[in-house]
């Protein structure tokens, strides 16, 4: 356990390392190396969750090396329970997505090495403590995405991929100057926990430029997330990206990137300018409340199923969003509710996870009717209930899921989200409840269009979801469903650090600067 | 006996989800496609609920209550308890569902004999009773309101079971929509309650209201957000639309979901969650359960699709509930509920009976055009289909509210409720004029119904010698059920045919609204006792009203039906299309949301992204170029160059859609790190 996560970080680089030196040709070995070092890793994140103590709320196994000391730059990771449970959903995700990219046949050895490197930064940004390593993580995770949309994507795939690219660019330009600036004015250190404990009040009385360090640093950064999440209006790369790229990358996207933003958000904004909370509360479940109206909206009048799912996911984070505003109801000013605090942090991280996992099934599902009919067009189907009935039962779970159908694991997240914004934000909720309706709205008529009515006579020797399609989706469905009905074990393991987080934004901030 | 209620409970509640686990894994594999592992499955919970019944009886104490639970989530502060609660009320509502539902399992043996999908289709006639029983035995807001969801998700299979059908698919799609938007309101209800009072649990809450923690319009409007529920589920004006299409599913189903295990949902709510409405929610509940009731009766006047007469029979029928638990009158109400099961889910197993042997009839004559369910297309069938004629004719007394029936007296109760509050608040007139009116049009639409059906000669003379009785899986529920319309067995020990006073009286009382202020139960009946003389008149004078038109005009035929239509004129055509309300929701609502919808996502894809979006890209790629030109003979001429030529790059990258060139992205991160060893050195 000594170095555990050096081993889930550095896990993936070894077999990227392996399958650079198999020959090009063997590509089922180099498919195999893929599912060996995913799965090598999944089973550290289990071991370590296992091992985790989930009553302490602060970091553990932490790793911690000199690397640039000259700019105080050092390795240190670090996980606990707003991190561990990204790292076990990155890990399962990667493990699936290697089986579901198994029917690549385009240049198997390079896109199972830039895979691997992905899934390297992924875990890295989770786990990394220090903002510089951090940082490099967040940009590791850019390249091998840019080329994996772009060399295996659809027909837009080289747009798609540039414009990605660029989109992320902007925002990693922008959290760059964050990040300088936090350097710069907390005493020369990218320690994220050291900074936790002297940004507040090292950041309380500047001005730059007339205005609050605070609220410039916070923008700055925010804004970098924002891209990732996505959040309105940054969010216009995510359709195209998710339509564009190949189905195992549109998991890892959907899945685990866009959790990197909502991550960022709570680990550095939340942890490093607890003050700023206070002043952007309000603005963050607005935006939720406009992600939720916008992205059912736009989901609604889609006729991509791949799209449909992509802007549901615009959708699902936005109720993230207004639980992650819901922790000021914690301070004094609101009462003090701690209830709905936590109801409303826990929701947004446990809403993460679980938008992971439905997210995944949802698009491997479209991969698997698109490999098929070789469209993705929602009224270009009908009838298909009876042609491929199993098919058409996992699809039904996974968009009643979606669609946050109790039981399920999406609604225990999106009401906790929900009742916990509540007691602050009540308009901004009740505005909120007509996403409950859109969702629904959406995924029913899209599952009517394909699977109901008569059969079209063009897909009448349709073949029905296949074993390998089976053994990557079980997995995700089985999750959904426990969780939908006995949360608990997520809950218990993250509460600890909610605590923590919580209380860091109502003690440590001191409004003074505001 | 501490415990074997809560037992027996868990029982009945898992039983049917087994079965429907075990049939949707297995269902084709076993034998008869596992059709008894179902009809066991609910039976056992029929004996279980009659056992837990006989217990109740024995025991006879009004004030019986059991709860049990566990924590389902615990953050520290917050945490939810699941649990169940077990008294009198649920002790009824559990037998009553597993009596109907029985009744539909067997009947549905021969009804769905031979479906394509006949194991799927009893799968989800267990998730339905279980989902059913989640909300009968829940204790707390989050538990009903999953289960509440899940009765939603169980109607949408079965109503969708015909999903070849695109009318099928329709109305299951716009059953859980409909329901959605009710449910939108009760979850507003609750995150009001629980942001108030911090707890899920009904215990907690009516102690919190008691103890004014939530107050004046705040528990107004969220007894209002928990009603708009009830008005989804049991289907309400104006949201009473999904109903009648539900039609769409296996009559069946119709059975269930109209008489025990859907509609019941709302109603069973209310009842509920009764101490928590203020004296105003109050009344918006009475109106819009007695709009609802004569709104409703005015469309079933008119129909002539025998199970579109039925459905809007039972909207009116849930509008007298609604409008009973308005007037604080909620003992009557769930009175009216189970005496409203039984025959209601007799009338439409008897509608079934009709419709399997139509269908059959015409199948033999090889006629797919003609519609098995137009009453136009019957007539005579007395004759032909004995029992199913007076088990229906029983039911169709009792729902009139003929006098010896069931229907009778809970109509009653509810009529002198209604009426004991309009004389107590004059201005709410309208209340009891919306209840007897009603009434009047139920005696008379519904012994339209029996005389079009089965009396007289037959429309279609070649079909009637291939019409034939039911078999018996089909004619058992429906003797059994039409004996229970009979009074006795709701005022036992009495036999007084024209008193309510029996066990369930005994058993079923009300209990004063928490929220201070309210009129206690004491008064509520003792106002509705003074008005009961006069409430029974009136009512057996509307009635014999209501029957006397229809014997006039659909049996003995001295008025014609077409000449009054016609007189009538647009009443009559309003009332035939059931007041346009899809027709102007789809022009008014369904329409223009869509095209909301259309708006946005061209906003968002032709607009925001294309000229906003790649607009960056391109407002940067002409500031490249100029600066770049500007700077060609600049001092710093590396670093300003290098940037403007990799958002130069870039940018026509973007434009002209080709492969982006990492090398201009290293470039950026160096000039990056350069900015940062300036920056250092200030």
């Amino acid at each position: 356990m000594e170095h555990i996560l050096s081993w889930l970080v550095w896990l993936p680089i070894i077999g990227m390392v392996v399958i650079t030196v198999i020959p090009r040709s063997q590509e089922d070995i180099i498919k195999k190396v893929a599912a060996f070092f995913t799965g090598v890793q999944l089973l550290f994140s289990i071991l370590l969750w296992k091992n985790f103590d989930s009553a302490n709320g602060s970091m553990q196994f932490m790793e911690r090396a000199e690397w640039i000391p000259s700019f105080n730059i050092s390795y240190i990771l670090g996980v606990d329970g707003l991190s561990l449970p990204m790292v076990i959903l990155t890990s399962l995700l990667c493990f699936i997505g290697v089986f579901v990219s198994w029917n690549i046949t385009k240049a198997v050895k390079g896109y199972f090495a830039l895979y691997l490197l992905l899934d390297t930064g992924l875990i890295g940004v989770f786990l990394a403590l220090d903002f510089f390593l951090f940082y490099i993580f967040w940009e590791v995770v850019l390249l091998p995405m840019y080329f994996l949309i772009g060399m295996w994507g659809g027909p837009q795939r080289e747009y798609a991929a540039i414009k990605f690219f660029l989109y992320t660019l902007f925002g990693s330009v922008l959290m760059l100057v964050g990040i300088i600036g936090l350097y710069f004015t907390c005493g020369k250190t990218f320690d994220i926990l050291l900074l936790m404990e002297t940004a507040p009040d090292a950041l309380k009385n500047e001005l730059w430029w007339g205005m609050s360090a605070i609220k410039v640093i916070w923008v700055l950064l925010f804004i970098g997330f924002a891209i990732k999440v996505p959040i309105f209006p940054f969010h216009t790369w995510l359709p195209l990206a998710h339509v564009e790229a190949p189905t195992a990358i549109s998991v890892i996207l959907a899945g685990v990137l866009l959790k990197l933003g909502v991550y960022g958000i709570l680990r550095i904004n939340y942890g490093l300018m607890p003050d700023a909370v206070w002043w952007f509360a309000g603005s963050l479940a607005f935006l939720g409340l406009i992600n939720v109206i916008w992205g059912g909206l736009c989901a609604l009048a889609q006729t991509d199923l791949k799209k449909l799912v992509a802007y549901s996911s615009i959708n699902h984070m936005g109720y993230a969003l207004l639980g992650m505003a819901a922790v000021i109801a914690a301070g004094s000013i609101n009462g003090g509710d701690l209830k709905a605090a936590q109801a409303g942090l826990s929701g947004a991280v446990f809403q993460m996870f679980n938008h992971g996992t439905i997210s995944a099934m949802l698009f491997i599902l479209v991969g698997v009717i698109y490999d098929r009919a070789h469209h993705r067009d929602i009224e270009g189907f009908g009838g298909l209930a009876n042609q491929m009935p199993i098919y058409a039962g996992i699809t039904a779970l996974a968009f009643f899921a979606g669609l946050g159908l109790p039981g399920l694991s999406g609604f225990i997240s999106e009401f906790m989200c929900l009742i916990g914004a509540f007691p602050v934000f009540k308009a901004i909720v009740i505005a909120s409840t007509i996403g409950i309706l859109l969702n629904a709205a959406y995924f029913l008529w899209a599952f009517q269009r394909i699977f109901f009515g008569e059969l079209n006579e063009k897909y009448s020797d349709l073949p029905e979801i296949n074993r390998l399609e089976l053994f990557t989706l079980i997995p995700l469905a089985v999750i959904t469903l426990f969780f939908g009905i006995y949360p608990r074990p997520y809950l218990d393991l993250i509460k600890a650090t909610m605590d923590v987080i919580i209380e860091n934004v109502v003690f440590v901030a001191n409004f003074a600067s505001m | 006996m501490n415990n074997i209620f809560i037992n027996y409970s868990l029982f009945i509640l898992f039983l049917p989800l087994v079965a429907f686990v075990v049939l949707i894994f297995t269902g084709k594999r076993l034998p008869r496609q596992g059709d008894w592992v179902a009809v066991s499955a609910v039976l056992f919970t029929l004996v279980l609920s009659s056992a837990m019944f006989v217990a109740m009886l024995l025991d006879y104490n009004p004030d019986f209550s059991q709860q049990s639970g566990f924590t389902w989530m615990d953050l520290g502060a917050f945490k939810i308890e699941f649990g169940i609660l077990v008294d009198n009320i649920t002790i009824i509502m559990l037998l009553v569902v597993a009596l109907i539902s029985s009744c539909s399992h067997i009947f549905s043996l021969k009804y769905m004999e031979g479906d394509i999908r006949y194991s799927r289709y009893y799968a989800y006639l267990g998730l339905f009773t279980f989902s059913m029983n989640g909300i009968v035995l829940a204790n707390n807001l989050i538990s009903m309101y999953m289960s509440w969801e899940l009765v939603g998700l169980s109607s949408y299979l079965l109503i969708a079971h015909w999903f070849e059908k695109d009318s099928a698919a329709d109305a299951g799609k716009k059953a859980f929509l409909t329901n959605r938007v009710g449910d939108i309101g009760f979850f507003i209800g609750i995150m009001l309650i629980y942001s108030s009072i911090g707890s899920f649990l009904f215990s907690d809450v009516f102690a919190g209201v008691a103890a004014g923690k939530i107050t004046g319009i705040t528990l107004t409007l969220a007894g209002i957000g928990i009603f708009l529920g009830a008005m989804g589920k049991s289907s309400q004006f104006p949201l009473h639309i999904w109903l009648p299409d539900a039609m769409e599913g296996p009559t069946p189903v119709s059975a269930l979901m109209h008489a025990a295990t859907m509609v019941a949902a709302g109603v069973y709510m209310t009842i509920r969650l009764f101490p928590l409405f203020t004296p105003d929610a109050l009344l918006v509940i009475a109106y819009v359960g007695g709009f609802t009731a004569i709104f409703a009766a005015s469309i079933a006047i008119t129909q002539n699709d025998i199970k579109k007469v039925l459905a809007y029979s039972t909207v009116s029928q849930l509008g007298y509930m609604i409008l009973a638990v308005g007037t604080g009158v909620y003992t009557a109400a769930f009175f009216h509920l189970v005496t409203h099961a039984m025959f209601k889910a007799n009338l439409f197993y008897g509608s079934g009976s009709v419709i399997h042997a139509m269908h059959h009839a015409l199948h033999e004559k090889h006629d797919h055009e003609t519609d098995p369910q137009d009453m136009r297309n019957m007539g005579g069938l007395k004759a032909k289909m004995p029992i199913t004629y007076w088990s229906m004719l029983v039911s169709t007394l009792a729902i009139a509210g003929v006098p010896l029936f069931s229907g009778f007296l809970s109509k009653d109760a509810i009529l002198a409720g209604t009426l004991a509050f309009a004389q107590h608040q004059p201005e709410h007139f309208l209340l009891p004029v919306f209840g007897f009116g009603a009434a009047a049009m139920t005696a008379f639409y519904m012994f339209r119904l029996i005389f079009m059906t089965f009396h007289g000669e037959h429309q279609m003379p070649e079909l009637i010698n291939d019409i034939h009785e039911s078999p018996k899986e089909m004619t058992g529920p429906l003797v059994l059920l039409a004996s229970l319309s009979v009074f006795v067995f709701y005022t036992l020990p009495n036999f007084n045919p024209i008193s309510d006073h029996g066990w369930f009286t005994d058993l079923v009382v009300p209990r004063t609204a928490v929220v201070p202020g309210s009129m206690t139960a004491h008064e509520i009946a003792d106002y509705a006792h003074h008005a009961h003389g006069l409430a029974m008149s009136l009512s057996i004078a509307v009635i014999v009203l209501g029957i006397a038109l229809s014997v006039l005009i659909y049996f003995k035929k001295v008025f014609s039906a077409e000449t009054w239509a016609s007189k009538l004129g647009f009443l009559y055509d309003w009332s035939l299309n059931k007041f346009y309300f899809d027709e102007n929701y789809n022009r008014f609502l369904y329409q223009p949301f869509l095209n909301l919808s259309k708006k946005v996502a061209w906003l968002d894809w032709e607009i925001y992204d294309r000229y906003f979006i790649n607009g960056f890209a391109w407002v940067i790629e002409w500031y490249s170029r100029v600066t770049g030109k500007f700077d060609y003979d600049g001092i710093d001429q590396g670093l300003v160059d290098g940037i403007g030529r990799i958002v130069g790059a870039t940018g026509h990258n973007l434009r002209k859609i080709q492969t982006g060139r990492l090398q201009n992205y290293l470039l950026y991160v160096v000039a990056g790190i350069i900015v940062m060893i300036i920056v250092q050195a200030f």
